[in-house]
């Protein structure tokens, strides 16, 4: 039996699909505009890629072992309207305040997967429970402490300067001023690639994700996997949430509801299956990068802005069916 | 096996070959125009950013207002809207990235915008807030105000409340962080009087706005008149009234056909009318005399296109206009 050519290596791997979409969508906003493929442009689309990008990433993990969170997209809202809220109304400093967001995500994070573990139900259903829970406290407590509906005047407690530049500067590179939320993407996806496939707990998440049963009879500890897992979406939506508060200086109480969806979309743009126990990190964060330049691009090109879902969903599916094929076409061409 | 590598090679093959064949179209011309430079109509390209969210029938309004100015006036006139504020921020970024002669943006959350629209006036590139965020429009830079004050639209709509004889007003807010919003409810507090309870309900989810309502109103026999905010939430509201078997009357902000048919039917009682195609259409002019002029409009104060009382008296002239998408 011959041993597998580059070629096939390079097909089975799970963000082909998902780099062959970006490379096309670059080329289909590109060859139209100008002001698309230039430095700002470039920074531009960049933005919204980073912040879905981060949150895509820890989505994809999950989904690799197995699980949704679908309270993903309103915990960015409860973390920013937490550091907020701690800042402005309990006028504690910027960063006592972003400790406290990250003790409560880290709290729900483990709330989630802890009931995910114990009760045997699936993620989708106790998540979406979360969800709710945490849309209708997003916006009672932020009325119940400020008598209104947006928490404000962030930049005002003090620590906020530092805060900035960690989270909501600007660098330069190669002519393009980038928000440093990009640099910020960028690391993750490197570090989520690195634990993926070259740790333990890479091992232990593909494994809980393809077979639970089975890898807890091979020794993995599908349930402290899991429970991990959870956090960590939770802990991504908290630098999310922190980087929104502290760009923003203002929250809403509607942030980040409806995000959930679009984060699953790129993580299987990505190559995740819904089914767990496939997928990758630079999988996911090439879905965001074709979210963001979706989004941007279709104001470059003078578009009307209603056309924005349809080419999303229009993108998913063409990934997921490409996705599909090529996998089919490696995976046979082995035998 | 052939036929899946044919299949991915036509889907990675079609948009690139769409890409190509619509080249021609390019919109790569920017309009790269200065404030100060008299320019000639025909280059003048200007970016409406507002914090609409799709397919809402009020901001409908001020995009026909926007895009007829630019038809009238031989100007290119390109609108953009998205509810979530760092959204709409990085639609302003991508105005000012096309170098184009105007902007015009909706300050719903002034403090997220405030970046951007900054970096915009920075640019040299002359801005035009409508609608709301009018106290911080000229903090921000901008050249002008085009909107309603709330505050005292919201008096108008209390005082004729109080007038039609209401005493327990519920005010009933669509859009979150909105200071608009709430500066027309407590508005309407002070002309009516009284205070005024709110209702938070969402925009984009109408059927749990008009279950919201109801139950409200079901719960408090007390509540004598609904005030909405938005012409598709007053349509709701008409409905939630009809559910709950109360005797309410219901007035609506903004006009739209439903909101038109039901003053005349007798369901609503009354809409204060912003004229928010005036809000898309006047920045359009504005920028343009400014673009070729260097004039202002509004001395410093903003132009104000209400409030405006629509009710059964005058009712069905508005009517025709209506129908077709200008007021």
């Amino acid at each position: 039996m011959a041993a597998p050519g580059p070629l096939r290596r390079l097909l089975v791997k799970p963000e082909l699909g998902a780099l062959v979409g970006a490379v096309v969508v670059f080329a289909f906003f590109a060859v139209q505009s100008a002001t698309f493929r230039s430095a700002r442009g470039v920074a531009n689309w960049l933005d919204p890629a980073s912040t879905l990008g981060i949150m895509a990433v820890a989505v994809a993990l999950l989904m690799i072992g197995g699980h949704f969170d679908l309270s993903a997209g309103v915990m960015t809202g409860t973390t920013a309207l937490t550091v907020g809220v701690v800042a402005t109304q309990f006028r504690q400093n910027l960063w006592v305040a972003i400790g406290v967001a990250l003790l409560v995500a880290l709290a729900i994070g483990f709330l989630n997967g802890w009931l995910v573990t114990r009760t045997g139900l699936p993620s989708f259903i106790i998540t979406l429970g979360t969800f709710l829970m945490l849309q209708g406290l997003n916006l009672g407590l932020t009325k119940l402490f400020t008598d209104t509906v947006t928490v404000s005047g962030i930049d005002d407690a003090p620590g906020y300067a530092v805060a900035e530049w960690i989270f909501a500067s600007r660098v330069e590179i190669l002519g393009a001023e980038l928000r440093v939320a990009v640099l910020w993407w960028l690391l993750f996806t490197a570090l989520a690639t690195w634990v993926l496939l070259r740790t333990r707990f890479g091992n232990w998440v593909f494994a809980t994700g393809g077979d639970e049963v089975a890898a807890r009879n091979v020794g993995v500890p599908a349930r402290r996997t899991t429970i991990a897992l959870f956090m960590t979406t939770a802990a991504a939506a908290w630098f999310v949430g922190t980087t929104l508060a502290v760009r923003l200086t203002s929250v809403q109480a509607n942030t980040g509801i409806g995000q959930e969806l679009i984060y699953i979309v790129a993580a299987v743009i990505g190559g995740c299956l819904l089914t767990g126990g496939f997928g990758s990190a630079v999988g996911a964060s090439l879905g965001a990068l074709i979210f963001g330049m979706t989004q941007l691009g279709i104001p470059y090109l003078r578009w009307d802005a209603d056309w924005f879902y349809f080419f999303l969903g229009a993108m998913l599916l063409l990934a997921v069916v490409a996705n599909r094929l090529v996998r089919r076409y490696a995976e046979a061409a082995r035998r | 096996m052939a036929a899946p590598k044919r299949l991915l090679a036509l889907a990675v093959a079609a948009p690139l070959l769409l890409a190509a064949c619509t080249t021609d179209g390019g919109s790569s011309s920017e309009g790269g125009g200065s404030g100060g430079a008299a320019a000639d109509a025909g280059d003048l390209t200007f970016s409406v950013v507002t914090h609409g969210s799709a397919g809402d029938a009020f901001w409908d309004v001020v995009q026909n207002g926007a895009e007829n100015a630019g038809e009238d006036l031989g100007i290119e006139v390109d609108y953009q809207s998205d509810g979530d504020p760092q959204r709409q921020a990085q639609l302003i970024d991508a105005a000012v990235n096309q170098d184009v002669d105007g902007i015009v943006v909706s300050l719903a959350n002034p403090d997220a915008l405030e970046e951007s629209v900054r970096a915009a006036v920075e640019a040299g590139i002359p801005v035009i807030t409508i609608n709301s965020g009018g106290d911080r429009s000229a903090e921000f830079g901008a050249i002008g105000h085009v909107g309603q004050d709330e505050a005292i639209a919201g008096r108008g709509a209390g005082e004729q409340l109080a007038e039609s004889g209401a005493t327990n007003v519920l005010c009933v807010i669509h859009e979150a962080g909105n200071i608009g919003l709430e500066q027309r409810c407590s508005g309407a507090s002070e002309g009516l009087g009284a205070e005024v309870a709110t209702l938070q309900v969402d925009i984009n989810d109408l059927p749990g706005a008009q279950s919201a309502i109801a139950s409200q109103l079901q719960g408090n026999a007390s509540v004598d008149a609904v005030l909405t905010l938005n012409s598709a939430v007053a349509a709701v509201a008409v409905e939630a009234v009809a559910d709950a078997g109360s005797e309410a009357q219901v007035a609506a902000f903004d006009l739209n056909e439903d909101v038109i048919s039901g003053i005349q039917a007798g369901d609503i009682a009354f809409a204060v009318d912003q004229q928010q195609y005036e809000q898309g259409y006047l920045p359009v002019v504005m920028l343009k005399l400014y673009a070729e002029n260097l004039n202002t409009v509004g001395g410093g104060q903003p132009v104000l296109t209400g409030p405006g009382i629509v009710d059964a008296d005058n009712v069905d002239e508005i009517a025709d206009l209506a129908s077709a998408g200008t007021r």
